[in-house]
Order: C-alpha cells, then structure tokens, then sequence
C-alpha cells in the first residue's frame, strides 16, 4: 500500500513536464490552428538552456532562476520561429505549416549538436532539494514534492490567464473566430505571436524542470513529441484540465508500468489512449470538433485528367532512362535510385491517402517499415523463401492498416492525424521493446534476395518493375470510379453520402490500399538493404513521407514521386556536410514560404503563366 | 466620413462589386438596400478591408484605409456589426463585451456596459450566459453592443433587422436611432425598405455590384420603376 502511493507521487512529479510541454502544444493549437511539430525542439532546448544557466548561476535561486530564464528565452525563440518561419505563410493550407514546423525541427537539432555537443548532458541537483523524505516509509525525492506542488499552480495561473484576463478573453475569442477578432480592433498578429511565445515557454520551462530528474539530450524532442500528442488527443484539444489529467492518467500508469510489466512501458500509453478514445471519442474533457474546420489542404484543386499522350510520352522516357542507369556500371547510381524509387513509392502511398483522401496520416512510417518487417520477421523466424516473405510484406502492412484505419477512422482531421502517429509510435515501441523477436535497437539483418535477384542490377530492375509498378497501380486506382469516390469523399461528406458513396468504407480502404502499397516499398527496402533497424518506424520517417508529399505537391498525382526525388537528391548531396540537417530545414522553409504549391504545384503555375495554359495535364 | 470611390472587389475569380461609389456624410444614417446577393455585404466588408478591393480606394474621415488590416480599421473608429452576428458563442456575453472594448475615442460618443445594458436591458439579466445561450433577439442585441464597445465613430450595420422577432425589430429602430442620436454616422444593409425608412435619412440602391440610386426615400418612392427592379417589394 505504501508503495503503491509512493508510485503515485512518483507519477504525479512525471505529469509535470508532460503537462507543461503539453499544455503549450494545446494553446498554440487553440489559437492559431497549427500542429507545432517543433514543440519538442522547444523543450529540448529548454533543457539545454536551463542546463548552461545552471552552471553559472549558483544555490537555490541560481536553479530557480535558471528554470525560468530557460522558459523565457525558449519563449522568446518561440516568438523568432513564429514571425520567421509561421507568420509568413499563414495564409497557406494549415497542413503545409507542419512542413515548416518540421524544418525548425532540424534546424535546432544542428543548433543544439553545434552548441551542446552529442554526449548526453546529466542535470545538475536542485540545490536544497536533494534529499528524500520517508513517507509512510517509503523514500520519495523532495524534488518530487517541489514538482507536485508546482504543477498545479501552474495550472491555475494559466487557468486564471485564460479565463480572467483580457488577454485570456481574446484568446479564447480568436480561437473561435480570428477574422472577427480582427475586426473589432484586435491586431490578432501580436496575440498570435504572444501564444506562441506563451507555449513555447511552457515547453521550455518543461525540458528545464525536467533536468535533476533526466538532463539534456538530443533525442528529447522526438522521444516526447508522441507522448505530448497523446496527452493532448486524451485531454481533448484545447483543454487545460484535460491536458493535466491526461499527463497524470499517463504519468502515473507508467509508473506502475514500469514497475509491474516492464517490457510495456512504451506502449502503455497508447493502449490507455486507444481506451480513453472509445469511451470518450473527444477526449477526456474535450468537445466535438465543428466539420470541416482542420484538415482543409487549400483551395479546389483543378480536376485531375488522365494524363494525355504527351504526359504518357515522358512518362515512358522517363522509364527508358531509368532503365538505361545500370549500363552506365555505377554501383552508386543504382543504389541510389533504387532507394529513390523506393522511397517514392512510399511517397506516392502516403499522397494517394493525404491528397486524393483528404486524410493527413502522420504515422504512413508504420507501414512501410511494417512491410519491411513482416518480410524480415518471415524469413527470420520461419526461414521462409524471399519471394514468399515479398509477397506477403503487403498483405501484413495492409492487414496492420485495416485495423489501424479502422480505429483512427471514427475521428477526424487533427484528431486523425495524432491518432495515426500515436498508433505508428505504438508499433515502433513494440519492435522495439520486443528484443527477442524484433532484435530491438539491434534490428534483423541478413535478409538478403533470393539468388537469382542477388546482384545489384538485378535488384534494380526487380526494384524498378514493383516501385514504379506499384506507383502506376495507385495512379491507376485514382482514376477508377473508386479514386473518384475518395476524391468525393474528401470534397464533401454530405454530398457524396447523398450520391451513395460509404464514405468511411471508401475511406478505410483507401488507407488500407496505401498502407499496402507502402508495405510493398518496404519489401522492397528491407531485401536491398539487408537490414532492418526500428529507425524505419521512427516518426522521423512519417514525417519524410509528409515533407516529400507537401513539398512535392498536394495537388498533383506526381507530387509524391517528384518530391521523394528531389529530396533523396538533396539529402544526398546534404549528408555530405557536417550541419546537414540545419540546410535541409532552412531550404525546406524556402521552399514552404516560396512555393506554396509545391514544386509540381508551382511548376504548373509557372506554366500557366508563360502561356501554356489549358495545356497542363498532370504529369 | 467614408468616401467610396470606384471600388471593384472578387471572391476568387467573381468580380462582385463594380466600379462602385458613394460617400456618406457625418451624422447621417444611409441605408443600402437592394434583392439577396446584390453585393450589400461585399461593400461593407469592403470598407472594413475584410475584403481587398482590388481597385478604387476606400477612404475615412479624410484618410485611405484601403491598405490597412481590419484591426487597424477598427482602430480608426469604424465599427463593423456582421450579418451573421458571430458572437463568440464560448465566452459570456460580458466576455463578448470585453473583446470589442477600445478606449475612449475624442469625437465618438464613449459607451459604457452600463450605458449598453440600460439601451438593451434584456442583455443585462443574461450577463454571465454563454453566447450560445442566448436567443437570436439577444445575439442580434449583443453584436451591436459588442461593435459599440468600441465607441465607434461610424457605424456599419449588416441587416440590422433579418431573423428577429417584429417586436425586437420596433426595438432595433429606437436602437438605431438613439446611435444616430449620440453622433455617430451609420451605413445599414437592408433589405426591408419599412425598416430602412424609419431609420435612415437616404438610400442607396445596389444590384449585382452596380449603385443603381442614390437619394431620399421620398425620391425612391416617386420612381415605381425603380423600386420594382430593384427591390422585392
Ligand atoms: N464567400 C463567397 N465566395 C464566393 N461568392 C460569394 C461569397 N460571398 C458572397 N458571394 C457572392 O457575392 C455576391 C454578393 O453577395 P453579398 O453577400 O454581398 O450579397 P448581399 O447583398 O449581402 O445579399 P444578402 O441580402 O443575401 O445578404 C452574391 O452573388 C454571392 O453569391
Ligand atoms: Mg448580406
């Protein structure tokens, strides 16, 4: 029994940072409608800040004093990101302001690995903190206790902020109506600017918070990025008390997780996630989204043609020179395109679901390296031949997608979206706790082709006729009376319900074909590597996925395909530098704030502009 | 106070208004009247800068605001009462009071809530209520009050009286008039030409875009033509 509460406590100190990191992510939300994907980066750097401020700031107050100086300056890079990066494109499709978050990502890990270094950073004690107390003789760190008084405080001030103060009442008003805010006299830029310097604060005060009982590292922001969704998607977005019960619903059940089923921990969360959303498909104390509000990809697209004779015509010259790569005897050039073709493949599965389907997946990674890993896993544990694990990678993806689909498929927009990360994160976690069937971090190795694909030319022309097979076969179905449907689905709900289309039916089995088809991209990896490593699950390549497809073009069927180019191009080139990461983020933010469009979108524009108008067909 | 002057304004690809012009003068209250979708609300939320004209200038009290933002707009004194009243239906109704408070302006009349409750003393027992509690009569009341917390020098009023009980609308008319009374210029949308008489000292006709008349209502009403062509009466 008096174990049990000492847990408690325990879980109630966790909820802490979970809740203040949290807690900004749902007041950006709130106010200005953007998925922040960067928040994480903004705790880390709180830990960061807070870890250099305490080295030089001595005693009790020097460590207090650090916590909220790190708040404050995080705050402050808040603002800088807000009105560099956000302010700009605000009038873009929400979606494509993910991609832009997902640049400043990159950008402060290279600033972070610049100015900390890569060795894990140990946070300082909280001096006159440092002992523990016995509680009905159970030791409990008094940092503990600090954590679990300062939480609630917290809570109540930013409670009180948002429903006492004017600025609170402005918020609050802007989150349901900007433009009218707007025009009562409220310059809702600065009240933007000042939530995100709010949220970003909180993050920031979380990662400082956090050091005595973790320190400072450069996976913080990706290792809490899902549980901060989750958090969120539990609470209800929006909900300053539902962040916080959901940050000690999950807290505390860690804790007890920990102790009782170890191997769990990781997807402990999920699973409570995953039961909180079927009793209250709003989240704890959250409430119904208005239809149509998020999720909106930007203005009518032009209606897609098949492609003409001319589109056919490149396309196949485009095939024939592909074709041609392995004469030139470059091992590097057919590796290389074989990982683009790959690549774009995935690509092209996640644009037919976001694009066509209007359904912003945030976790397509599950089903490419689910793919990867049912073909693994057979030829592993069951020695199976590498054609038979091949061919049935798709099936295990798209089986994994049904199910996934099936649950993610009664929410809507960014609830969607989060649900698809947190049950992507819910696989990767399993591979990787799961060591003896999975291998964990060690990933399986030795699947190698069969013998008569051993060779890399070989491979490549397997690779060719499946990658670009498979890109062809999503082109295909987008022109049936099925992709029509989807595209109806996506247009309106209403409308296409009222002409007979079952528009979750039609729904869940798109995303249940992409999931396929990434999962054959994942084969098709997985035996041209030879390995497999959890990194294929990670968010991080969710979120390739999502850059290739915006930057790429949302509107357009080769938006995937030539934005997985362009970027496996880029990264190759890139990676050769040692700060590849802050180029790619900056050039990503470029892009986004110049080319709206996408690269296809804009070519197209430019197109029409030079006077080819009516002559452009998708490509 | 505001001088229109050939302004054109789109929604996407449909050009709405065209070449329009009018100007309206301290202390009067104009009416714009004219059929469902003739462009009254277009024009207003042209002014506002809700919507960017894409020629012709838009000026107020002697100064173009056609480059500026709404909120900046709103700050010069041009208060803006929207067709679909989008009261903040989360917050009370003294919230909604809150977010539309500017400070004092020299030259407009300064409204208090105090003042507000005492012109519209139904809003005054249902100050803790959340917007979305309130009846239609009610939210209609309070976007016109939530606009006068900022003690606006103009005022415009987007059909004041569409989807009211007849007895809020006799209330309305007093409403209007007790504004027109403290000094400030109001330009209405209407589509009720008995409404618009009663608070109004001049129409303005528009139809698909175009001002089709402009004079007093005993002028409008010696052209049958007119009214039938252009009014639903
Ligand atoms: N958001 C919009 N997008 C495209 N067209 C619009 C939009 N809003 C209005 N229109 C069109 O602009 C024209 C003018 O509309 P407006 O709302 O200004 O008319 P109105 O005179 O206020 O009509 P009502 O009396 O019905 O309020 C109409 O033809 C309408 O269909
Ligand atoms: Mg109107």
């Amino acid at each position: 029994m008096s174990l049990l509460f000492a847990q408690l406590l325990t879980g109630l100190a966790d909820a802490a940072t979970l809740f203040l990191v949290a807690s900004g992510l749902s007041l950006i939300f709130g106010v200005t409608r953007i998925v922040n994907f960067s928040h994480g980066s903004f705790y880390m750097l709180g830990a960061f800040i807070g870890y250099s401020l305490m080295q030089v700031l001595p005693g009790m107050f020097g460590f207090w004093a650090s916590v909220l100086l790190a708040g404050v300056a995080v705050g402050l890079i808040g603002v800088i990101v807000e009105i560099c990066v956000l302010r700009p494109i605000y009038r873009a499709p929400e979606l494509f302001q993910l991609v832009a978050t997902f640049g400043v990502i990159l950008i402060i890990q290279d600033v972070a690995l610049f100015t900390w270094g890569a060795d894990d950073l140990l946070g300082p004690r909280a001096p006159g903190l440092t002992g523990i107390v016995r509680i009905m003789g159970e030791p409990v760190p008094k940092y503990d206790l600090a954590l679990i008084a300062i939480t609630p405080l917290v809570l109540f001030s930013l409670w009180y902020m948002i429903t006492k103060t004017r600025v609170g009442i402005l918020v609050r008003a802007a989150t349901q109506d900007r433009e009218m805010v707007g025009a009562l006299g409220v310059n809702q830029a600065w009240l933007f600017t000042g939530v995100f310097f709010l949220g970003a604060m909180l993050a920031g005060l979380g990662g400082a918070i956090q050091l005595p009982k973790g320190g400072a590292d450069l996976l913080m922001d990706f290792n809490i990025l899902a549980a901060i969704f989750v958090v969120v998607v539990i609470g209800g977005m929006g909900s300053l008390p539902g962040a916080y019960a959901a940050a000690v619903l999950i807290s505390v059940l860690n804790v007890y997780g920990v102790t009782y089923i170890p191997q769990s921990t990781l997807v402990l969360m999920f699973v409570v996630m995953a039961v909180v959303l079927m009793i209250k498909p709003f989240g704890l104390f959250g409430r119904e989204e208005v239809a149509g509000e998020h999720g909106q990809v930007g203005e009518p697209e032009r209606p897609i043609k098949p492609a003409g004779p001319r589109g056919r015509l490149m396309v196949a010259g485009l095939i024939f020179l592909l074709a041609l790569i392995p004469l030139s005897g470059s091992n590097f050039a057919q590796i290389l395109t074989t990982d683009i073709i790959t690549f774009a493949l995935f690509a092209a599965s996640l644009h037919f679901i976001l694009g066509l389907g209007g359904l912003v997946s945030f976790g397509h990674a599950a089903y490419f390296g689910g793919g990867a890993y049912v073909a693994a896993l057979l030829v592993t544990h069951l020695g199976a031949n590498m054609e038979i694990a091949f061919v049935l990678a798709p099936f295990g993806a798209a089986l994994g997608a049904v199910m996934i689909g099936w649950l993610c498929m009664r929410r809507t927009g960014v609830y969607f979206a989060m649900l698809t990360l947190a049950f992507a994160q819910l696989i990767w976690s399993l591979v990787y706790q799961w060591d003896e069937f999975t291998g964990g971090d060690d990933g399986l190795v030795d699947i190698w082709p069969a013998a008569w694909l051993n060779g890399t030319s070989v491979y490549y022309y397997f690779t060719m006729l499946f990658g670009i097979g498979g890109i062809l076969a999503l082109r295909h179905v987008a022109h049936s009376p099925f992709g029509y449907a989807l595209r109806a689905s996506r247009d309106s709900t209403r409308q296409a319900e009222a002409t007979g289309i079952h528009t979750k039916r039609v729904q869940w089995a798109a995303f249940s074909f992409a999931g396929a088809m990434a999962g054959l991209a994942g084969a098709l990896f997985v035996f041209s590597k030879g390995s497999v490593f959890p990194t294929e699950l990670e968010i991080a390549k969710s979120f390739d996925g999502l850059i290739v497809v915006f930057l790429g073009g949302v509107k357009t069927l080769s938006g995937g395909v030539v934005g997985a180019a362009s970027l496996e191009l880029v990264k190759d080139v890139l990676t050769r530098f040692e700060y590849w990461r802050l180029s790619l983020g900056v050039l990503i933010i470029v892009v986004v704030i110049l080319a709206p469009n996408g690269i296809v979108g804009t070519l197209h524009k430019l197109g029409e502009r030079l006077g080819m108008t009516g002559k452009t067909e998708d490509r | 106070m505001i001088e229109v002057d050939g302004i054109n304004s789109y929604y996407g690809k449909a050009h709405i208004l065209n070449d329009l012009s009018f100007s309206i003068g301290a202390g009067e209250v104009v009416s714009m009247l004219g059929r469902n979708g003739a462009g009254k609300t277009t024009t207003l939320k042209s002014i506002m800068q809700l919507i960017r004209p894409q020629s012709g200038t838009v000026s107020f009290q002697g100064r173009e605001i056609t480059r500026l933002a709404p909120h900046q707009v709103a700050k010069l004194g041009l208060g803006y009462v929207p067709e679909e009243r989008r009261i903040f239906t989360d917050l009370t109704l003294m919230e909604n009071l809150e977010v539309g408070r500017q400070p004092f302006r020299e030259g407009a009349p300064e409204w208090t809530v105090d003042i507000l409750f005492d012109i519209f003393p139904n809003l005054k027992e249902r100050r803790h209520n959340r917007g979305k509690a309130l009846s239609g009569g009610e939210q209609q009341m309070l976007t016109i009050a939530r606009t006068l917390m900022g003690n606006p020098i103009c005022l415009l009023l987007d059909e004041p009286s569409e989807g009211i009980a007849p007895v809020i609308v006799e209330q309305m008319v007093d409403t209007i008039l007790n504004i027109k009374k403290q000094g400030v210029t109001v330009l209405l949308s209407e589509q009720n030409l008995h409404f618009a008489r009663l608070v109004a000292d001049r129409a303005i006709i528009i139809e698909s875009g175009e001002k089709r008349f402009e004079g007093s209502f005993a002028e409008l009403e010696s052209q049958p033509e007119v009214m039938e062509a252009y009014l639903s009466v």
